[in-house]
């Protein structure tokens, strides 16, 4: 299909001129926490809230100034300074502002400011609240410039800038073992889809001389084929790794090691969403890529099912959600695959999400910290008694994922499901399939997880709780003692479940989202104008049906029948299969992990064995002979007069046959 | 103009004869260590007026601040001094490197029988003759002073080495001795040319620079590859490699930096000054061959540093994986490549720098390089942990780190020439995560554990008087001046103390300025960036576009 | 009478000092044997210069003996102080300076 004429960039003014106040507030938090050390201790965590809510001031006043303009002039960009230029390449370090990128910062900044203030009494306890402070704006403002930047070099700036602060924050908990592994894997299976985010820039450079988004887009027609369909690849590549999708999903769930708002903020709300971002902003490459969208599409809908199977084997509370995430966020890579029906539902889907999944996680670590940080849903059980305002905040997060008419993920996911029915004939089929289904293994993990932890019997009671690391220095309390948190706390899960239910609709409806995004995304087509396998408008009665169905099995498995406390071992092999993870992890060590010990080991014998032993071995040749010929010295000096002797005579016979046949 | 150049030159040299004479003074010890530091102070001044007065932009010669001696007539060979960009920028990161090592050296445990002084004259010896190696611009002194430099450093390694100093020693010596008389074979090659060319023989680089067009392909190969031995060992590219994890592991970790740091660059330095100007058919022709080695070196060094299990080592075998890159990008004739490799060639001195002072913080308190004894520092020294991961970021070249920028340069750069080459090393970035996070990991995360619970290594004690005002906890309680008996003493693994944060500080902040903003630097590298493109005879292979269709300003 | 004589007298007498310097272990007599090889070849010279009429040959002669002499001096002391600490003469027992 041809892509519409792109909107003209203007340069910012007003207030715009002032949006990177939005990444250096933040900055300057992070900075002033690092450097200034123990000594901010006591003022740390305020200075890290206020930076972030400062932060979200300036987005919604460049969200209302980009209201205030005309559509046609709502794409910006601020240029600040060059950050490298040699020969053609000119990598400018600017500043885009258009609706995609407040969108994006909206959320960042908002969720941001809301989970910045549970962690005030969230880390209340921990001594090192400060460097989580610290660590959490890091990751703020290096996010933004992910969304921010104004060409793929900026990007990859903020791309592996939330890695770092990833990886901080999954090993903040320096004395388990576990977290620095885990941190480890996340920043290294990022770094493979890093690879792929480089590479495709070098294909931009090499084929257009510049990296900057806004000529590319401009270009992108001079792109060849192949060309498009290599960049949409690789960066597909890097999304993947970004956004824990298929086949780089593994690291994902293991990051739920790091404190749970952490969890909420990086791992569910905005970080894991930046492959989505990436996509939606390099649409002018992928509308001329057909292959890339097609790859883009069997990659979210692989992982989308995927994530949905095994969040229903997971007994730990966090690790169900991490894959809650994974396959929500392939629903968003399904829909983006689509082309111009999906970006808004995928953006749409994406904006909700946020607000519900951070809303679960904040209530997940709520139920963590009265249950002295236990996160096993089978020592759980019957909490909504004690934790009133995390039960009912958890419920409506509850409620809009797993799509319950009318809250927000009733909204955004029956659209992303209508959008894939209008992939063509076949995959239409095959994706509206996986799609619905996957809706429906939506509501038996979650509704299973509701009933193991809020409801049932109180199988806390005759349990002590445990060490949860072996390295720990406190001993655990000797009994639960399950509370409701402080305000600090239930005050963002308040506000985050209004998100839940009122986000969907408000952003649907009247497609404002869309309308909204248009500069940046292109026009919304609605599906129903596109020719479906399948009319789309039974799709929210099919998604209803699915979704008690899924939520009725839950009943049947977890609500009617009393749950161990002890996992049972015997049991099916799927059930199996998807407690492992469907063997991602199994097929990393063995095919990457382990062949790459093997490698490195026997490298370092060659390097040791071989090309020292090579240059070793010269010279104790060079000392043997030396040493052998060092015998002949015998001392006696009778036998250096016969060698006299005998040389000369040797020489005297050489000149003479010499001359005797010259 | 030149006086200054001279100036550059000379003062190092009079500040090591000046400590080599206090050396033998025990009492004299300290004031030799403050004098040294004084003249290193005094280079850093130096090297600070001389960028400020270097000129950039098109249209600038090709050697600026240039002083010329006859020095043996008969030969043609002259005592020729210059710099460019990539020789001014290796200079500044000497003047900056050298006081910095010499204040970490300051507290440093020395063997016994040596003293500060004999260290400090040998490193200000070192930082002599380097800046003669790259200002030379005479090819004659160029070789004179490449072989003169391995001597002050042969006697670091040698003297204040570790406990297989002396094997390290000799095989660094001997390694770079027998690449220089390569060298040496060529470097009489090119005067037999230039008499046989220009009529009278001569060393002059500039003037065998213009007899290099008229050269045939078959007299340059035999030159090249005779240099190419010299660098390549010196850079090292493997399979020439093997010296370098003796040397770093042996040395002093304050020699160590300049050694891996600067006195490696040499060779790289080599094939931006040397080879490809000089013998530009025969660059191009066998530029495979070095681009092969350098890809090979870039998974080479990083599959080994991660499998070390000893902190020095580890930190030389990532280096020989940079200079993998930097190779690859001097040979991969692009201006973006060629200037990231210029830019790589400081990134990494200062990041390599710092992440050898860090493991030297670590060994001066734990009393050990290896990895297995150490768990969990970064629980008793944050500051450590803060400083040696922001090293390995750097390491890993991490955006907005130095290191990022020339190294997506020099891949960048690369791109357009050898794709495939510049995939297989850009696989490589992933093992650079692999490695510095790996001994990340296992060395200053997980439960606390073997050295790091009682310092009890002979760095305890001098962690201890350095202590100050900065950590106090790090004061045992020494009774005795006996050193058996401080070595027993459980003092704390202290984190570091105010001396130490203020010695690294600078390496600090000069990872995030260069990483943010690059441009100044290389705004002094483009004039000989694109002098050294002009040539070697190699086009760009990405022209500069038409009109940029950006935002106007 | 021939000159070839005066050759064959040399070639006897040298013959007759190589072989006491291979064979004999006493340093002195060694010593002797050397003298008689730097003889020999004095009266080459002083043959060959008769032979070709000219004074090079005895020239050279004469810085032989001098050169002989100096010899003479050094090599007797170095044997003297040999003998006055290991009380022997034998050029087998003096052995050290080896490998």
């Amino acid at each position: 299909m041809a892509a519409a004429p792109l909107p003209e960039v203007l340069p910012a003014e007003g207030a715009a001129g002032v949006a990177w106040l939005l990444v250096a507030l933040p900055a300057l938090g992070a900075l002033v926490l690092f450097v200034g050390g123990r000594r901010t201790d006591r003022w740390g965590h305020l200075l890290g809230v206020a930076t972030v809510v400062a932060s979200f001031v300036v987005a919604a006043v460049l969200f209302a100034g980009s209201l205030a303009q005309p559509v046609e002039e709502r794409v910006r960009e601020l240029p600040l300074y060059d950050w490298f230029a040699v020969g053609a390449l000119n990598v400018e370090f600017g500043l885009r502002i258009d609706p995609l990128s407040i969108t994006f910062a909206l959320l960042i900044t908002g969720v941001g400011s809301l989970i910045h203030i549970y962690s005030v009494g969230y880390m209340s306890h921990d001594p090192e609240r400060r460097k989580f402070f610290a660590q959490l704006n890091l990751f703020v403002a290096a996010m933004l410039v992910l969304v921010l930047g104004n060409g793929f070099v900026t990007l990859y700036l903020g791309w592996e800038g939330v890695g770092l602060a990833s990886y901080l924050l999954i090993g903040f908990y320096t004395g388990r073992r576990t977290a620095g592994s885990a941190a480890k894997k996340a920043f290294l299976m990022n770094r493979v889809g890093d690879v792929g985010l480089a590479l495709a820039i070098f294909i931009l450079f090499l084929d257009l001389g510049t990296t900057q988004y806004a000529e590319v887009f401009a270009r992108a027609g001079e792109l060849s084929p192949g060309s498009l369909t290599a960049i949409t690849l690789l960066l597909l590549l890097g999304a993947c790794g970004k956004s824990g999708q298929f086949p780089l999903q593994a690291w994902l769930p293991d990051a739920m090691e790091g404190p749970t708002p952490v969890s909420a903020l990086i791992h569910a709300a905005t970080m894991v969403t930046a492959g989505v971002y990436l996509i939606a902003r390099a649409n002018p490459l992928y509308d001329l890529a057909p292959v890339g969208q097609l790859v883009v599409t069997i990659v979210g809908a692989i992982t989308l099912v995927l994530g949905a199977i095994i969040g229903c084997a997971y007994d730990d509370i966090k690790k169900v959600l991490a894959y809650s995430t994974v396959s929500q966020i392939g629903y968003m890579m399904l829909a983006v695959g689509l082309g111009p029906v999906g970006y808004a539902a995928a953006l749409a889907h994406l904006l909700a999400h946020g607000f519900f999944k951070a809303g679960l996680f904040l209530g997940a670590g709520s139920v963590m910290h009265g249950m002295a940080d236990e996160t096993d849903m089978r020592r759980f059980g019957g909490l909504w008694r004690h934790m009133p305002v995390t039960f009912w905040t958890f419920t409506f997060g509850y409620l809009a994922l797993i799509g319950f008419p009318f809250l927000s993920g009733y909204f955004t996911k029956d659209l992303i499901i209508e959008a894939s029915l209008t992939a063509g004939p076949v995959a239409g089929w095959i994706f509206g399939v996986a799609a619905l289904l996957a809706a429906g293994l939506t509501a038996f993990y979650m509704t299973r997880l509701m009933l193991m932890t809020f409801f049932g019997p109180e199988r806390w009671r005759d349990l002590h709780p445990r060490r949860i690391d072996p390295s720990d220095l406190e001993d655990p309390p000797e009994h639960y003692h399950p509370h409701e948190s402080a305000s600090s706390m239930t005050v963002p899960m308040m506000l985050l479940a209004v998100g839940s239910i009122g986000a969907g609709a408000f952003l649907v409806l009247g497609e404002r989202l869309a309308d909204y995004l248009e500069p940046s995304i292109g026009a919304f087509v609605e599906p129903a104008e596109l020719p479906a396998v399948f009319p789309t408008g039974l799709v929210p009665v099919f998604a209803s049906i699915l979704m008690v169905a899924g939520a009725g099995a839950a009943y049947l498995a977890v609500g009617r029948r009393p749950v161990p406390v002890e996992r049972p071992q015997r049991v099916s092999l799927p059930v199996r299969a998807a407690r492992a993870d469907l063997f991602a992890n199994a097929i990393n060590e063995g095919l990457i992990a382990r062949p790459g010990i093997w490698l490195s080991r026997a490298l370092v014998y060659l390097d040791n064995r071989g090309v020292d032993g090579a240059v070793n071995g010269t010279a104790a040749l060079l000392g043997g002979s030396s040493g052998r010929l060092r015998r002949t010295q015998t001392g006696f000096v009778r036998s250096y007069a016969l060698t006299i002797l005998g040389g000369s005579v040797v020489l005297v016979a050489a000149l003479l046959t010499v001359g005797a046949f010259s | 103009m030149s006086a200054l150049l001279l100036a550059l030159l000379l003062v190092p040299l009079v500040g090591a004869a000046v400590c080599g004479a206090m050396a033998t003074r025990e009492h004299l010890d300290r004031a030799g260590k403050l004098v040294g530091l004084g003249f290193s102070a005094v280079s850093l001044v130096l090297v600070a007026v001389v960028w400020a007065l270097f000129r950039t932009g098109p249209g600038t010669p090709r050697f600026q601040f240039e002083l010329a001696v006859d020095w043996i007539p008969a030969f043609g060979t002259r005592f020729a001094l210059g710099l460019d960009g990539i020789a001014l920028t290796m200079i500044a990161l000497l003047a900056v490197l050298v006081p910095i090592v010499l204040g970490f050296a300051w507290a440093e445990k020395l063997p016994p029988g040596r003293t500060g002084a004999g260290f400090t004259a040998l490193m200000l010896a070192t930082q002599g003759v380097l800046v003669g190696v790259f200002a030379a611009t005479d090819v004659f002194l160029f070789y004179v002073l490449f072989e003169a430099m391995l001597i002050p450093m042969y006697f670091l390694i040698g003297r204040f080495g570790g406990p297989r100093r002396q094997y390290a020693a000799v095989k660094f010596f001997l390694y770079s001795f027998l690449g220089g008389l390569i060298m040496l074979a060529s470097v009489i090659g090119l005067f037999v040319a230039s008499e046989s060319r220009l009529g009278q023989g001569t060393f002059d680089w500039a003037a065998l620079q213009q007899m290099a067009g008229q050269l045939p392909l078959s007299t340059q190969i035999p030159l090249f590859l005779g240099f190419f031995a010299a660098f390549a060992i010196k850079a090292p590219l493997v399979p020439l490699h093997t010296w370098l994890p003796d040397a770093g592991a042996e040395a002093p970790v304050a020699g160590g930096v300049i050694l891996v740091g600067l006195l490696d660059k040499v060779g790289v330095f080599g094939f931006l000054r040397y080879t490809l100007p000089l013998f530009p058919a025969a660059s191009r022709e066998l530029a495979p061959l070095v681009l092969t080695l350098a890809v090979i070196g870039v998974l080479y060094g990083a599959l080994l540093a991660a499998a070390q299990t000893d902190m020095k080592r580890f930190v030389a075998y990532t280096s020989i994986a940079h200079f993998g890159f930097i190779a690859l990008g001097i040979f991969a004739f692009s201006s973006q490549a060629i200037a990231g490799s210029a830019l790589y060639m400081v990134n990494h001195g200062i990041s390599t720098a710092m992440l050898f002072l860090a493991v030297g913080l670590l060994i001066r308190r734990g009393g050990t390089a290896s990895m297995t004894e150490y768990g969990g520092v970064a629980r008793i020294a944050p500051l450590l942990a803060g400083l040696f991961l922001i090293a390995g970021l750097s390491t890993l070249s991490l955006p907005g780190t130095n290191s990022f920028v020339s190294e997506f340069l020099v891949l960048i750069g690369a791109f357009p020439n050898r794709p495939v080459f510049t995939v297989i090393a850009t696989v490589g970035i992933i093992f650079a995560a692999l490695y510095v996070l790996w001994v990340y990991q296992r060395v200053f995360t997980g439960p606390v554990r073997g050295a790091a619970v009682v310092g009890d290594g002979p760095g305890a004690a001098s962690a201890a008087a350095l202590g100050g005002g900065g950590s106090g906890d790090a004061t045992g309680d020494v009774q005795t001046a006996d050193d058996s008996a401080a070595r027993r003493t459980t003092g704390r693994f202290g984190d570091l103390t105010r001396a130490e944060v203020a010695i690294m500080t600078p390496l600090v902040a000069l990872v995030l300025v260069l990483g943010f903003f690059p441009g100044p630097v290389l705004a002094v590298l483009e004039p000989a960036v694109s002098a050294t493109m002009s040539e070697v005879g190699v086009p760009d292979p990405v022209a500069p576009a038409a009109p940029t269709t950006g935002v106007p300003r | 009478m021939s000159p070839t004589i005066y050759l064959l007298l040399s070639a006897l007498l040298f013959a007759i000092g190589a072989v006491g310097v291979l064979v004999r272990r006493n340093a002195i007599v060694v010593f002797m044997c050397i003298e008689l090889m730097l003889n020999a070849v004095n009266l080459t010279l002083v043959t060959f210069s008769r032979i070709n009429g000219s004074l090079g040959g005895q020239i050279m002669a004469f810085f032989v003996m001098v050169v002989a002499a100096a010899e003479v001096v050094v090599g007797l002391s170095i044997i003297m102080a040999i003998f006055r600490t290991r009380r022997t003469t034998s050029v087998d027992d003096a052995n050290l300076l080896k490998y």
